[in-house]
């Protein structure tokens, strides 16, 4: 299925049902990972049940160093 | 002791994470400054990297308060969204509203942030605006309720000091809560003298991150910070023009 990861299009695997697995998926680190799917921010336990629907989009930051 | 919205601290210097050589050094410049609260800013993750360092995995994450910053956002409601990104890590309900409104001085826009703050306190966040050192405008946001007011001392890494002390202490003094001089800070000096001028506190990075002995400056920031409020306390002499005696008039053998 394709969805838009920080604005890059990307295809991802069909059995990818939910936040937690796309992370998984991806390799990044669930613990500092911050998401927002089609502009609707989760909040921590969010992540398990969110489901991801082809199209969506996905912004996932963190924390970086800064003043 | 610092007291920002219901958190209180001993060390009153916030330290920024930006632009550190290495996390090691900046591990050791963390621990040596004593501080309390770090900031941070908030950005996409690399998705095709899934190795990437991040500071928050050096540190214990618990003996620090975190303070994430809105730096990027050039409205109230980009400022909004990136505290609300940064709200959902779980980890933190501080945030340094930072709104930038010219690239060149990265001074801060007053009206959004301004409208940033209202908004942002609404939602229930700690607010900490970072703003110029309009003492008009540091007023406003007090009005609101902001938790802590962050006059800049001069442009952001620019370390040109203090340029307006004067301007800076009509803020102080008006206060009703703590004034936390940020940005511009460029040795320890100029830390001290925002003491001296009577600030709660002092956030500053580019003065350590920079420096070439980063660990020694945040030693030499961590002095000069308790020097400057020791100072305050004690309360300076009075200017005059001409001299008076240290040594007593009387009894010269002369």
């Amino acid at each position: 299925m394709q969805v838009l990861i920080n604005g890059v299009t990307m295809t991802i695997p069909i059995d990818t049902n939910t936040v937690v697995q796309l992370l998984e998926h991806l390799k990044l680190n669930k613990e500092l990972a911050i998401v927002e799917v089609n502009q609707v921010i989760l909040q921590p336990e969010e992540r398990d049940n969110t489901p991801i629907k082809e199209q969506d989009k996905i912004e996932i930051v963190q924390f970086v160093g800064g003043g | 002791m610092l007291t920002i919205g219901p958190y209180t601290f001993q060390s009153r210097l916030l330290l920024g994470t930006g632009k550190f050589a290495d996390f090691d050094t900046q591990k050791q410049a963390v621990a040596v400054s004593e501080t309390e609260i770090l900031t941070f800013a908030v950005r996409r993750m690399n998705i095709f990297e899934p190795t990437q360092p991040n500071f928050l995995e050096k540190i214990d994450v618990s003996s620090y308060t975190l303070l994430p910053n809105t730096a990027g956002a050039k409205t109230a409601e980009e400022a909004v969204r990136i505290a609300q990104l940064a709200k959902a890590s779980g980890l933190c309900d501080m945030i340094k509203v930072e709104i930038i409104g010219c690239d060149k001085t990265l001074l801060p826009d007053p009206v959004e942030t301004l409208k940033a703050t209202e908004l942002l306190l609404a939602e229930g966040f700690i607010v900490l605006p970072y703003t110029s050192d309009d003492v008009l405008l540091a007023k406003r946001l007090q009005d609101l309720g902001c938790h802590a007011i962050m006059p800049g001392a001069s442009p952001i890494g620019s370390g040109l000091g203090i340029l307006n002390p004067v301007q800076l202490s009509f803020i102080i003094e008006q206060a009703q809560v703590p004034v936390i001089v940020d940005a511009g800070i460029g040795c320890a000096t100029d830390a001290a003298q925002a003491m001296e001028l009577g600030a709660d506190a002092v956030l500053l990075n580019t003065a350590v991150a920079g420096a070439h002995n980063p660990v020694k400056m945040a030693s030499a920031m961590k002095h000069a910070i308790i020097a400057g409020r020791e100072s305050f306390e004690a309360g300076r002499i009075a200017k005059k023009r001409y001299a008076t005696a240290s040594s007593p008039m009387e009894g010269m053998s002369l």
